[in-house]
Formats: structure tokens, C-alpha cells, sequence
């Protein structure tokens, strides 16, 4: 701790901050631009000056920047003398010159860190008389506007897009007044992480082009806190409506989580629930729908039909646990193919049953050494790879530690570390984007995989004599055994994207004999889905052929399907054949897909958007999520459907009925209880708001049916309102639904929200950890022996990140981001069967065939294809397959 | 590739000979764009992309370089290249009439080229010859105290 | 009266070749300082008084001495001369770099020796194509003669020397804007600290020196440090100084003169005064960024501190004359249009204030300024003061501005007033 001085008041502070990030902290308002909390400082912009003083007796001082000084011992500040503050106010004045102050036809407008920071810095009056410099703008994609006119320069863009997240098609360009940001020409933006720029952009140089198409007021969004369903991360968000569509993604900070960050998919891929394709009536197929529907629902379950569930990664905890009960735990199936049950099943089994603690993804980044096994996290869980790739900063950065550059000084740790990352190793099928950054990479098929993690396993273990011959592959497990051994925070990360139990194990014992060997090392697995974790803890009695297996057996099965789409899990012939064979077939779902035609009854099941529940991540974090708005039509958490179905009822239970129910019968969810507020939590009387208090327009929303106020719904599932009254001081860490403080209304108040910046939420991040390590947990997993099955190649899926999510894929955006379905194989492979030159080929495997363009990717070995993963062409299919290519 | 590689293979080797005393190969950037510029005149989007593997850079990095720096072109430039110096020194010495005369004799201003792709004209700030102010540069040659009138016998040895 | 640095440049304009440069005693200091130990040498320059020629005048060995030495400092260190020159109305390191390339050369290969440094730079600026072919050829000999490369005469000291020429802009030639330079980026200052003795080029310890700077440094290891400082007229430096006039005066040129010179003598007996029919309003002593000083102010000795106690810095030593048929305000508004174009673009103050400050020089010149422009000029020089600003470049721009206000306010107001400039016709 260090004593500074801020405005002679006396205050103890930690070390290793600089003194904006004080003042801030202590809740102070001091106006910046180029500081970040997660990128910290490089002094560019000068507005977060102060004056500085030696000591009491000083009584000039000098202007320096809060961002650039280290909170000494001693260290005396003022931010309220008349110098610094004209100092500030004049800064902003140079800063709009070239502004073009179009705030009314802006889309940052009301949201703005460039407005607050104005009106803070007491800046009000122009004196500029002569010409602005203009730019032109640049087309960068489907997912972010471009308006240089209104760059105040504070570098921000570059030093996220570059330095932060490894973007290489964007820059700055030119120098003096006519910097500009952008890319060298234009051009969709590359990085998974680009959505970032609309957050990190302090003006409205970068905005969200998917919220311009139905632009709203940020003050009239209607908004709640949620939790991104696009991957298994589970990044906290803020989702907002308006006039009963969904507008936007933002981020939530969670400092356990995804701190300040998202990725494209979870940013773009939200606007599905707008989809037109939507079911908003419950429906039997006799062309039945509304309530009757359900009536008829209810009457078929009132005849006790033999019932079994197929519970979703994609629904909450408490959907899947509201049919387990409806159905029994007997007859409830994971609606995933047995492979992917099995690489799920596996990945909970070693984490619960091991000895090694999975970290939460900000944990991730305080590990210095890395080893990658198998996954492509950029594509299957990109959250994760943006961590990793801060990681792989930590080593070399002591570098400049050691010069007693402070840990803020982003700049100078820059110079130093040269952009040396590392240590870092991956092995893969294929070549991943995050090999950029790797100190050497590996190519196997799964066996060689395997193969590979055992030696290195054995390495860590016995050291050199561990391994015997000398290939490529030994030399990379040495190497990587070796890095991995001289560290003492090692991390292991793996996951389910190639479907392999063997590739799991094989990761927790190298994670295994780390911990073995006296280290604190990490262990990281990506799972598919937004609740795959959940879903493996639920417990069921098999996967989806089992499920198959039942109904061919015995034939008076009614099936209730949660929100699964059998065509998109399944193949063709096992989807069709489980639908023809059930007696009945109930869907709750939320958009019409393949399966929706052919099931007896269907009920509209709500989104996240329209719905409460909890997700369980990959970690093992429980996190609830609420509903941001009440839909005008039946649609409802699936949950509630099943409760209604389960006690014959016109309405559901409250949402917290449904949470102690399960706590009671799945021991492992007991403390969700605890996850949020109970749904009567209020502060003082007042229940939270989420709407703001800025809000517009209320009475006349409905004026065009009747100029009479409706009554605002009632919410008997969580503490907050769907009004704008309410609690207007800060909520509770889990159900913050808007960042605002009095003076920052831009996403930047959630400084005001943390004990520290950057730090935890007040009243701690939310989500709570289900799984932990055991003491005398196990460091060996048994591996299986892969088997391989017939056919010259192993193929294996390529996961996208715009591609293989089932419905962000639906998302327009996100949709045109999604590249041609095609199968990728090296050169030497195609040479092999003598189709050098294909445009397309014939793969024949096993269960079937089918013809694909060719995309030649040399870092596949040559017994290696891909498939893309979950695209509408290789939807259902299960891998790894295997199989022979032909000519068409 | 379709179209034809714009940086020579000479141009490439000598590119290639940039990397020693250099710990990576970007710290080269800026001597590889004037090898580009040596062969070709100016930088072009193409030559961009053809720099970008050989300096490990992508072809955005490389042009947030070059365009930082006013000697490097990202526009065509004529054969020849005028570079009046129209800082302080000279500005006292009379840059002024300089510069008036050479705009009537090119026919253009600052930052245009001739039709017959003869001159690029530019301004640049002190050569460094201010003690025979005014003064510019045409390609790699000083010319010092200038006046009008000696301008045609220069400009003459330009084809 | 000594001249060691210019004093062999030959009348013809030709470098002086390695044999001409040896025959007069060049590559002595070299062997000299070879013969003694790196912190020996490191002390000589500090006893020497040499303080730094680029513009700030920081003590040569002083800087030196902030570099980690011993065995696990970090290497390899870096050596850079600082060959931009690129500030207006400067033109001395080009004298230096043409007459004389060995000089340089050798100052480089002693310093680099002093501080453990294993590889140098010579950053030049773009226009110098003369000494940019002259110092290749020099490189060429001195690598023949064993003075670089590997084992240099015996002495088990290796050091690589390489010439990078710029492609522009002034700001390049602030040290740490010209180390991103040299690393193939944008030339954007960096913070200090770290200072790049610590973490310079590559992020390794790296000394940065002006052209003139090492040119004193072979002198002082062949002469001794007395002697160098026996050479000035001023109490706060040693040595001699080149200083240059250009302008309107009788005899623009270059001449090395002891340090502490007063400014009359230079201007009256080495610049010969104003050419016929002009007469002297005022001049910036040290180059673009240094203050006015005025006819009253020749009595002043050109040294570090007595030209800051007159209200100015010496910069660079090389006087730029302002006449009384120049406009000042138009002389200014040269000078802020020059530090508006070669802003970096990176901190604000300089990037939006510089334009503005032009812009309305621009109104004022063009007859268009309003009494509040005054104002406003005044705000810019106090906003872009020292400290406010990332590096000294704005500060810098607002010398020649904040001292015109001072001395040439007349000229503001009639500017004003008339709504025109009377010296555009
Ligand atoms: C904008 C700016 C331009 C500069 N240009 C030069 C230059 O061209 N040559 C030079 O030697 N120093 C220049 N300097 C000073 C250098 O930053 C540095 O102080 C100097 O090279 C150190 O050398 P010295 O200690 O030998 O004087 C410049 C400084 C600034 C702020
Ligand atoms: S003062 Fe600021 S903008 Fe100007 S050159 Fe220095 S760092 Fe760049
Ligand atoms: S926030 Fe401190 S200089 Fe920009």
C-alpha cells in the first residue's frame, strides 16, 4: 500500500497503480481517452492531467498525467485546481476541432464517453472558426460502421485490434492531424474480436451496424443482464429490446469472465430471436394452434403416456431439469450424438473426478506457459483464445518488470518485449489462427495426437528417456514437456472439438503429471455448447441413439424434445426414424427448423432473450441469465411450459420454485440457490429497473392501439421491473442491467461498478463455480485406443466461428460471414488419389457420401479432411468419420 | 498468381540482404519500401502484397508504415521528382518567387505530376542548406541559390 | 584558436579519406581509448564537459553512465548517431558528415567501446544523399582497415556499424521517435521512462548522440579532457561548437567556434553582419524551435545557460536572421505550418493545437485575425508548454510563437488592425 495525496486529502492506495486508475477507483471523476482498464496506459491523449506537487509546501506544481504516474509513496496530486482543469477542458476544445458535432444523427449519441467527457471537462464553448479536415469512410463488414469524421485520435482501436487481440488488417495510417484508422483499404475486418471496437471506440467512430438497422435511442432500450449462448464460455451480457425486438449485444463485465471483452459471434449472432422464422403460438399439426393447442397437450399427458425427454445443450439447466422430472430420470437422453456425449461426459468426469483446477477464463491469463491440445479455440470457443493470447504476453513481459517498468506502462512493455510471445505450443489437426503467436506447432490426426500427448505426459514424468525415437513428433514433445516443466503456472488446454475421448484424457494426464511434478498448472476445455456442461451434470440415461435405440424397441413412446432440432444433432435416417417411430412427439423449440414439421405438437419456446434460466460453462460456472422483455405472444421459457405440463396448469411456478426443486434433487446444483437475488430481493421497496431512467416516450408507445397507459408486466420471476422506476443506485453484481453513474452514460461507467478498475464487481463478479479440484484427485487418465475405422482418411471437423453455431449461423450478419461450405486437404493428399487440381470432390464414408469444393490446406496431414463443422451441407453428421475421396 | 509480380526478383534479393544486424525481419520495413520504391517509383497496393510475406508483416502493417513517412509514395510519381525546400531559411530567401517560377514552368502545383509523367512537383521542409538558401532537390541532386532564371538550365538536364 | 572538428575539412568540398584522416592524427583517440579501460573512458568524457550538440545539451557522459554495464547487463547495446538534422535552419552534422566521415565513424566506435555496445547506426536524414554515399564509402574503409568488425586492432572489442537513411520526418529525429524508425515502425516518440539507455532500440540499452557530439568524442580520448575544455569560453561546457547564420546576412556559413562565443562576434565578425539594405529585427539563436532574441541581445555568450537566462535555448547553435522586410508573423506562421506537417499525430496538444495555432497565422497573414486570435496564440503556447505535451516537438514549435508574441506584438496588432500583412505589399 502507498500514501497519496489527491487535493490534500490523504488516501491509502495498493502499489503498482498509476494514479488515473486511483482517482477513478476511489470514485473520482477525472476525464481520459487512451487509458483502458485491460490495455492500460501509453499517455497519448493528455486528458486525464493533473497537477503534480513535490510536497505540502509546493505550492506550483507541475501538469502531468494521472495515466503516466506511478501512485507513490508521497505521491501529491490535484485534479481540482483551476490549471489542470483548463488544462483538461482546453484539451477536449482541440479534440473536437475537427469533430463534426453531428451528436443527433450519431449512433454513440447518449452513450458516448466523448459527450460525458466534454461535459465533465467543463468544455462548452467553440472558438474553432476555420475548415474541418474530412475523411472518407470505409466499408468494414457486415458487423461495424465506419465514420472517421468523429476520430478524437485517442488510439484506442489499434492498440485493442493489434496489440490486444492480434489483428493484422487494421491500423493506423499517415501521421500529424490526419491520422487515420481503418484498414489499408476496404474490407470486412478479420478478427473474431472486431465487435470490440464499438465498446472500446470512446466516440462514434465505430458503431454496431447490426443495432443501426434498427437503430434505437440507447436510452429507450429495455435491457437485462444475460449470459451469451453462442459457446461454452458463457460470457456475461447486457442484451437490450425495443418495441419487442432484440437491438443489441453488449458486454456485461465480469471479472472473472470475459472482463471487458466479447467475440463477433456472441456480439452479431443474437438476431435470430428476430427471426421471422420464429414459432409464436403453441401448434398441433392438425393446424391447431394457440391455446387450444396446449389444451390438447395437456390432455394427451393427462392419459399418462410412456414418455421419454431429449433435454439440449442449448436450453437452461432448469429446462433440461423440468423435463427430466416430467419424463424421469430413466427415460431422459442428451439430445447429442453418443461421440459428443461422450467427449462431454468425459471432460466433466476429469474435471470432477481430477486434481488439476480448471481456471476461469481470466485466471487463463495469468498463466505463462501453454500448450494447446487438439482444440481450435479461435473458431470453438474464441472468448478463450483472446486470453490466451494475453498469456502468452506474461513471460516476456517480465523482461521489462525486471527494468522496473511498471506493470501499467503498456507502451514501454511493448518496446521491450519486441512482440515475443510464448512460450507456447499447439498440436492440432490443422493449422489454427492462434499458431501466429505459438513457439512451434504439431499436425496428427487424433491417434498421432494422442500418441503425441502420452510422450509428452511421459516426458514431464521421466524427462528425456521417457521417449525413445527421435521424429518430429518426439522433438515437439520434448520441447513442449520441457517449457511446460520450467514453469510453475503451466496450462493445459483441450476440448471436445474433435470429438475424442482419448485426445480428453490424454490432456488431464499431462495437466496430471504437471501437478505431479509440484507445479500449479491449469487445465482448460472447451465444450460445444452454452450449456454442454450443465447438460453432462444433469445426469442422463444415454445420448441420442440410445434414445433411438428405446423408441425402435418399444413402440408407444411419446417424445418430448427440448429444444433440439434432431436434423442438425443427428443424420437424416436417425432423426426421421426416432420421429416416425415415437407414438407422439412434443417440441418446445424456438424457431422453425427441420424438425418443427414433423412433431405432433409444438410449443413456442422463449430465447434467452425471452427467457430466465441458468448455463453452466465450461469451467463449471452456474450463471443465470434473465428475460429482457415479455414477448406479446405464448412464448415462454421451456421450463415453464414443462411445469404447466407437469402439474396440469394454465400458468408456471415462479422461476425460483423451479431452482429449489432442482437444488433438492441434484445435489450438484444446490448452490444456484445462491447464484442471484431471489425473486422478492428488493432494495428498500423498489425492485431494479431495466429500463432507464432516461427512458422516452413511454405513454405513447402503445398510442396508435389506445392512448391509455397499459400496466407494465409484472416480473414474479427475478427482482427486476420491465419499467423504467425503480432502484436507481447500483444493483447487485448479478443483476446489473445498464452501466450508468451520474455523468457516464457510455459502457465506461462500469468503472463506477467495480471495488477497483478492472477489478471485481461490487458485491463480487457473479456465477458461482459448481466443479473443484479434488485434493486426492486422480493425475493419470486411462486413455482409450482410438479406433480407427475403415477408409484412407480420418475426417474431423473444422469448427467456424461464424459457421458452426447453430443459431447464430441464422443471425444475417453473422451469416454473411460464413464461408463456403467446402472440405479441406493437403495437396500431397489430393496428388495421392491423383485429384491435384479438383475444384470439388466426392468423400464416401461409411454411413453415406457427399460432394464438396476442395480448399487445399497444407499444415493437413495427408490422412487427415475436414468437414466444416455444424454447416446446413454437414449438419447431423458425427465425427470423426472416415472415409476415401473420389473425382466428380 | 495472374497478374505480373511488380517487385523484380533484384529488387527481391536486395530485400533479402536487409535482414542481418536485424533481430526481425519488420524491422526492415521501412529499408524494404525504399528498395520497392528504388525499382518502381512508388508503392503500390500490389507491391504491398508482395512485400507482405517476405517481411512478415501483414500488407495493413506495412502500409501504417509507409504512410507515416512523406518519402515514401503511395501514389505514382513522375520520372523525376522536385522537392522545393519551403522552410524557414529559404522562406527569408525568397522561396516564394522559387516557387511561382517552377509552377508556371512545370504547369502544376504541389503534389501533381506533369502529363508527361516528366516531374512530380513537392514541397519538403529544410534541406539542410540554409546557408545557400532557397534550395531543392531533384531526385538525388542540390541545387542551391536558386533564382528564377536558373531554373530552365536545371530542369533541362531532366529528361 | 583550435578548430579539431572542422579544422582539416578540405576547401574543395571532398571528404577527407581514411589515409588523409589518418595522416592527420584521425583513429589516434581510437587507439588511445582501446588501451584503457571502458569506465576510463566513459570518465574522460564526462571530466571533458561535453555536453550533448542536438539541442538539450544533457551531459554526454552523464548519459552514458545510466547504461547497465557488466556481465548481466542485457546485450547486445546499441550505439546510434542522430543524423536527422532535419530542424530548420540547420545544416551543421551535414558539414561534419561530408567534410569529414571518419571522425563520426570513429567517435561512434569509442563510445560503443565505453559503454559495451556490439552493434551502431547512423541515422541520416533523406536529403543527405552526398553524405549518405560519403559515410558508405568510409564504412567501406574503416571495416578494410580493422577499425570495425570483428576484434577491432586487436583490442578483442567487436562492433558492426550500418547506415539507415530516413525517409522523412522531422520528428524521426527525436531519439526515441528515431528508434521506432530504425525498428521499421511509425516513428512515434516513446515514453520515457524507461530512457533508452535502459531500453532503447530493440528494447535494449542504447545511447543515442547527436553527429557533432561524437565528433568531439575522438578529440577528447586523443587530447584529453584539460585540453578540451581549455578550448571553451564557457563555464558550463566543454569544448568547441559549430555554429552556423543563415538569412540575410553577408556570409551564411558554418564556423566552429569555443564554446560561449558571444552572439555579436558571430553574427558581426563571422556572418559579417546584415547584407546591404536590411537590417536585423531579430533571430532565433539554435534553429526553428529556439526563442527570438533581438539586436539587444548580442552580448550574450552562446552557451547552454546563457542563452536560456535571455529568454531562449541555443538548440543547435545555428542562427536563423530575421530581417526588417520579413514578416514576423508570417515568419511564424512558416514555422507553425512546418511543426503542423511533421506533428507525429500521437498526443493531442500537438496534433489539433499546431494546425489550429497555423490557421490563424494564416488569418492574421491573410488580413482575416480578430484581437481574440492573440489570445488564442497565447493559449496554444501555454496548452503545448513543456510536460503538457508526449515529447518536446510541440513545446518546441511554440518558442519562435511565444517570443514574437513577446517582441514583434506591434506587428500582431497592426495585422489586426489593418487587415493585412504591410510586408506582402
Ligand atoms: C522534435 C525533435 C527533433 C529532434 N531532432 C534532432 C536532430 O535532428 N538531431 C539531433 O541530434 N537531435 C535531435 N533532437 C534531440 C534528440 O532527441 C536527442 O536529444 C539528441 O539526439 C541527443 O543527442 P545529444 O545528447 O548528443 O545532444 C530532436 C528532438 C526533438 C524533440
Ligand atoms: S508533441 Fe505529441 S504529437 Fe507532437 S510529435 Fe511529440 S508526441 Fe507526437
Ligand atoms: S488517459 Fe492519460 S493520457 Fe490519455
Amino acid at each position: 500500500m502507498a500514501k497519496v495525496f489527491i487535493d490534500n486529502k490523504e488516501y491509502e492506495v495498493p502499489n503498482g497503480k498509476n494514479m488515473l486508475e486511483v482517482c477513478l477507483s476511489l470514485g473520482m471523476d477525472l476525464t481520459y481517452f487512451c487509458w483502458h482498464p485491460a490495455m492500460h496506459s501509453v499517455g497519448a491523449c493528455r486528458q486525464c492531467a493533473v497537477t503534480q506537487y513535490r510536497d505540502e509546501n509546493d505550492t506550483r506544481g507541475k501538469l502531468t498525467m494521472a495515466c503516466m504516474l506511478d501512485a507513490n509513496e508521497g505521491t501529491r496530486i490535484s485534479i481540482l485546481d483551476q490549471k489542470s482543469k483548463d488544462f483538461r477542458a482546453g484539451n477536449i476544445e482541440a479534440l473536437m476541432i475537427n469533430h463534426p458535432h453531428d451528436c443527433p444523427v450519431c449512433d454513440e449519441g447518449g452513450e458516448c464517453h466523448l459527450q460525458d467527457m466534454t461535459v465533465m471537462s467543463g468544455h462548452n464553448y467553440r472558438r474553432y472558426r476555420f475548415k474541418k479536415r474530412t475523411h472518407l469512410n470505409q466499408d468494414l463488414g457486415p458487423f461495424i460502421k465506419h465514420e472517421m469524421n468523429r476520430c478524437i485520435q485517442c488510439y484506442r482501436c489499434v492498440r485493442f485490434y493489434n496489440d490486444y487481440a492480434g489483428g493484422k488488417d487494421f491500423g493506423v495510417f499517415a501521421s500529424s492531424g490526419r491520422v487515420y484508422f481503418g484498414r489499408s483499404e476496404s474490407g470486412t475486418l478479420e478478427s473474431e474480436f472486431s465487435g470490440n471496437l464499438v465498446e472500446v471506440c470512446p466516440t462514434g467512430v465505430f458503431t454496431d451496424k447490426t443495432l443501426h438497422k434498427h437503430y434505437t435511442r440507447k436510452w429507450d432500450l429495455t435491457s437485462a443482464p444475460s449470459v451469451c449462448h453462442q459457446c461454452s464460455v458463457g460470457c456475461n451480457t447486457l442484451a437490450s429490446e425495443r418495441y419487442g425486438g432484440l437491438r443489441r449485444i453488449m458486454t456485461r463485465y465480469n471479472g472473472d469472465v470475459n472482463g471487458y471483452f466479447l467475440c463477433d459471434r456472441g456480439r452479431f449472432g443474437y438476431e435470430y430471436v428476430n427471426d421471422e422464422k420464429r414459432l409464436t403460438r403453441a401448434a398441433q399439426k392438425e393446424n391447431t394452434s394457440g391455446p387450444e393447442a396446449f389444451a390438447s397437450v395437456r390432455k394427451h399427458l393427462a392419459s399418462s403416456p410412456k414418455m421419454i425427454g431429449i433435454g439440449s445443450p442449448r436450453a437452461s439447466l432448469e429446462s433440461n431439469f423440468m423435463l427430466k422430472q416430467l419424463v424421469g430420470a430413466e427415460n431422459f437422453y442428451q439430445g447429442i450424438p453418443g461421440t459428443e456425449a461422450g467427449a462431454v461426459n468425459t471432460v466433466l468426469e476429469v474435471l470432477q473426478n481430477g486434481k488439476v483446477k480448471t481456471p476461469s477464463l481470466k485466471e487463463i491469463e495469468s498463466y505463462d506457459t501453454i500448450f494447446i491440445l487438439g482444440e481450435d479455440l479461435t473458431n470453438a470457443a474464441p472468448r478463450i483464445a483472446l486470453s490466451l493470447r494475453q498469456a502468452a504476453k506474461n513471460l516476456p513481459r517480465e523482461k521489462a518488470y525486471a527494468l522496473r517498468i511498471q506493470t501499467w506502462n503498456d507502451a514501454a512493455i511493448r518496446e521491450v518485449v519486441q512482440g515475443e510471445t510464448g512460450p507456447f505450443f499447439v498440436a492440432t489437426p490443422y493449422a489454427t489462427k492462434l499458431e501466429d503467436i505459438a513457439t512451434s506447432s504439431f499436425h496428427g490426426d487424433t491417434s498421432s495426437l494422442v500418441s503425441l500427448g502420452k510422450k509428452i505426459a511421459a516426458h514431464i514424468r521421466k524427462g528425456e528417456q521417457g521417449l525413445a525415437n527421435h521424429d518430429e513428433e518426439t522433438g515437439f514433445a520434448s520441447a513442449t514437456a520441457k517449457a511446460l516443466s520450467s514453469s510453475q503456472k503451466p496450462l493445459i488446454v483441450s476440448g471436445t472439438g474433435m470429438m475424442s475421448k482419448a485426445i480428453i484424457r490424454v490432456a488431464a494426464s499431462i495437466a496430471g503429471a504437471l501437478k505431479e511434478a509440484g507445479k500449479e498448472p491449469g487445465l482448460v476445455f472447451a465444450v460445444p455448447e452454452a450449456n454442454s456442461m450443465g447438460l453432462s451434470m444433469m445426469g442422463a440415461a444415454g445420448a441420442l441413439e440410445e434414445a433411438a435405440d428405446r423408441v425402435a424397441k418399444e413402440n408407444d413412446i411419446t417424445a418430448v424434445v427440448l429444444e433440439t432440432d434432431l436434423f442438425y444433432r443427428t443424420d437424416k435416417n436417425t432423426a426421421t426414424g426416432f420421429l416416425n417411430r415415437c407414438q407422439k412427439t412434443i417440441l418446445l423449440d424456438t424457431l422453425e427448423n427441420q424438425t418443427t414439421p414433423e412433431v405432433d405438437f409444438i410449443l413456442p419456446a422463449g430465447t434467452f432473450a425471452e427467457s430466465d434460466g441458468t448455463l453452466v460453462n465450461n469451467e463449471g460456472r452456474a450463471q443465470r441469465y434473465y428475460q429482457v422483455f415479455q414477448p406479446k405472444n405464448e412464448m415462454k421459457s421451456s421450463w415453464a411450459w414443462l411445469d404447466m405440463m407437469i402439474h396440469n396448469t394454465e400458468d408456471a411456478r415462479p422461476f425460483d420454485a423451479i431452482v429449489s426443486e432442482m437444488a433438492e434433487h441434484i445435489p450438484a446444483f444446490d448452490k444456484i440457490k445462491t447464484l442471484a437475488p431471489a425473486a422478492d430481493y428488493r432494495i428498500g421497496t423498489q425492485r431494479i429497473p431495466r429500463q432507464t431512467h432516461r427512458f422516452s416516450g413511454r405513454t405513447s408507445i402503445n398510442a396508435n392501439v389506445s392512448v391509455h397507459e397499459p400496466k407494465p408486466p409484472v416480473d414474479k420471476d427475478s427482482p427486476l421491473s420491465y419499467t423504467m422506476e425503480g432502484y436507481q443506485g447500483q444493483p447487485p453484481s448479478a443483476d446489473i442491467p445498464y452501466y450508468w453513474s451520474p455523468g457516464w452514460n457510455s459502457i465506461q461507467s462500469i468503472n463506477k461498478y467495480q471495488i477497483e478498475v478492472g477489478g471485481e464487481l461490487h458485491g463480487g463478479n457473479p456465477g458461482i463455480r459448481l466443479i473443484e479440484p479434488q485434493e486426492d484427485g486422480a493425475t493419470v487418465f486411462e486413455e482409450n485406443i482410438v479406433s480407427a475405422g475403415k477408409g484412407r482418411f480420418e475426417i474431423l471437423p473444422a469448427w467456424d466461428i461464424f459457421g458452426s453455431g447453430e443459431m447464430s449461423a441464422l443471425s444475417p450478419a453473422v451469416a454473411k460471414r460464413i464461408p463456403e461450405a467446402a472440405v479441406s486437404v493437403s495437396e500431397k493428399a489430393l496428388q495421392g488419389s491423383g485429384l491435384s487440381g479438383a475444384e470439388k470432390i466426392r468423400i464416401n464414408y461409411h454411413s453415406g457420401d457427399i460432394v464438396l469444393p476442395v480448399k487445399v490446406d497444407n499444415s493437413l496431414p495427408d490422412n487427415v479432411l475436414l468437414f466444416p463443422k455444424g454447416f446446413k451441407e454437414t449438419a447431423g453428421m458425427q465425427f470423426p468419420l472416415y472415409g476415401d475421396i473420389a473425382g466428380v | 498468381m495472374a497478374t505480373e509480380q511488380v517487385i523484380s526478383n533484384e529488387a527481391r534479393q536486395e530485400i533479402e540482404q536487409l535482414f542481418h544486424h536485424l533481430p526481425h525481419k519488420q524491422a526492415a520495413c521501412i529499408d524494404a519500401l525504399k528498395v520497392v520504391q528504388k525499382y518502381n517509383r512508388w508503392v503500390s497496393d500490389q507491391a504491398l502484397q508482395e512485400l507482405a510475406p517476405i517481411l512478415e508483416m501483414s500488407p495493413h502493417e506495412i502500409d501504417s508504415v509507409a504512410t507515416f513517412y512523406n518519402i515514401i509514395f503511395r501514389r505514382p510519381v513522375g520520372r523525376h521528382v522536385v522537392y522545393l525546400c519551403n522552410s524557414v531559411s529559404c522562406y527569408i530567401m525568397g522561396y516564394e518567387g522559387i516557387y511561382k517560377a517552377l509552377k508556371e514552368k512545370l504547369q502544376i502545383d504541389f503534389g501533381q505530376t506533369t502529363k508527361d509523367d516528366r516531374y512530380t512537383f513537392l514541397p519538403i521542409p529544410c534541406l539542410g542548406t540554409c546557408d545557400h538558401a532557397p534550395a531543392m532537390i531533384i531526385d538525388k541532386d542540390l541545387y542551391r541559390d536558386l533564382k528564377p532564371e536558373t531554373l530552365d538550365a536545371i530542369l533541362a538536364k531532366y529528361e | 584558436m583550435e578548430r579539431p572538428l572542422t579544422e582539416h575539412i578540405k576547401q574543395d568540398g571532398t571528404a577527407l579519406s581514411l589515409k588523409e584522416y589518418e595522416a592527420v592524427g584521425g583513429y589516434q583517440g581510437l587507439r588511445n581509448a582501446l588501451k584503457m579501460s571502458p569506465a576510463d573512458v566513459m570518465n574522460a568524457v564526462k571530466d571533458s564537459k561535453l555536453r550533448g550538440r542536438g539541442g538539450a545539451g544533457f551531459p554526454t557522459g552523464v548519459k552514458w553512465s545510466f547504461v547497465p554495464m557488466g556481465d548481466n547487463a542485457p546485450t547486445p547495446k546499441y550505439i546510434v548517431a542522430n543524423g536527422d538534422e532535419m530542424e530548420p535552419g540547420t545544416f551543421k552534422d551535414r558539414l561534419l558528415i561530408e567534410g569529414n566521415p571518419h571522425q563520426l565513424i570513429e567517435g561512434m566506435i569509442i563510445s560503443a567501446y565505453a559503454i559495451g555496445a556490439g552493434m551502431s547506426f547512423i541515422f541520416l536524414r533523406w536529403a543527405y544523399h552526398e553524405a549518405a554515399d560519403r559515410i558508405t564509402r568510409a564504412l567501406q574503409e574503416a571495416y578494410q582497415a580493422g577499425y570495425l568488425g570483428n576484434n577491432i586492432m586487436g583490442s578483442g572489442f567487436n562492433l558492426d556499424m550500418d547506415l539507415h537513411t530516413s525517409v522523412g520526418r522531422y520528428i524521426c529525429g527525436e531519439e526515441t521517435a528515431l528508434l521506432n524508425a530504425l525498428e521499421g515502425k511509425r516513428a512515434n516518440p516513446r515514453n520515457k521512462p524507461p530512457f533508452p539507455q535502459v531500453s532503447g532500440l530493440f528494447g535494449k540499452p542504447t545511447i543515442v548522440n547527436n553527429v557533432e557530439t561524437f565528433c568531439n568524442i575522438p578529440h577528447i580520448l586523443a587530447k584529453g579532457a584539460e585540453w578540451y575544455i581549455s578550448l571553451s569560453r564557457s563555464e558550463g561546457g566543454g569544448g568547441t561548437k559549430l555554429y552556423g547564420a543563415s538569412g540575410k546576412v553577408k556570409r551564411p556559413a558554418i564556423w566552429e567556434l569555443p564554446l560561449g562565443t558571444t552572439l555579436g562576434e558571430i553574427f558581426e565578425e563571422h556572418a559579417g553582419g546584415m547584407l546591404e539594405g536590411y537590417q536585423l529585427r531579430g533571430l532565433l539563436p539554435g534553429g526553428a524551435s529556439t526563442d527570438f532574441l533581438t539586436p539587444d541581445h548580442m552580448d550574450i555568450k552562446m552557451d547552454f545557460e546563457s542563452v536560456a537566462k535571455a529568454g531562449s535555448r541555443m538548440g543547435t547553435g545555428t542562427i536563423i536572421v530575421m530581417d526588417d522586410k520579413t514578416c514576423p508573423i508570417g515568419m511564424c506562421l512558416n514555422l507553425e505550418n512546418f511543426f503542423a506537417q511533421e506533428s507525429c499525430g500521437w498526443c493531442t496538444p500537438c496534433r489539433e493545437g499546431l494546425p489550429w495555432t497555423a490557421k490563424i497565422l494564416l488569418a492574421l497573414e491573410e488580413g482575416k485575425g480578430k484581437p481574440e486570435d492573440i489570445d488564442h496564440l497565447t493559449f496554444q503556447t501555454h496548452y503545448n508548454a513543456p510536460g503538457n505535451t508526449f515529447c518536446a516537438l510541440a513545446p518546441g514549435a511554440m518558442e519562435p510563437l511565444q517570443s514574437a508574441l513577446k517582441y514583434f506584438r506591434e506587428d500582431f496588432d497592426e495585422h489586426i488592425n489593418t487587415h493585412r500583412c504591410k510586408y506582402h505589399n
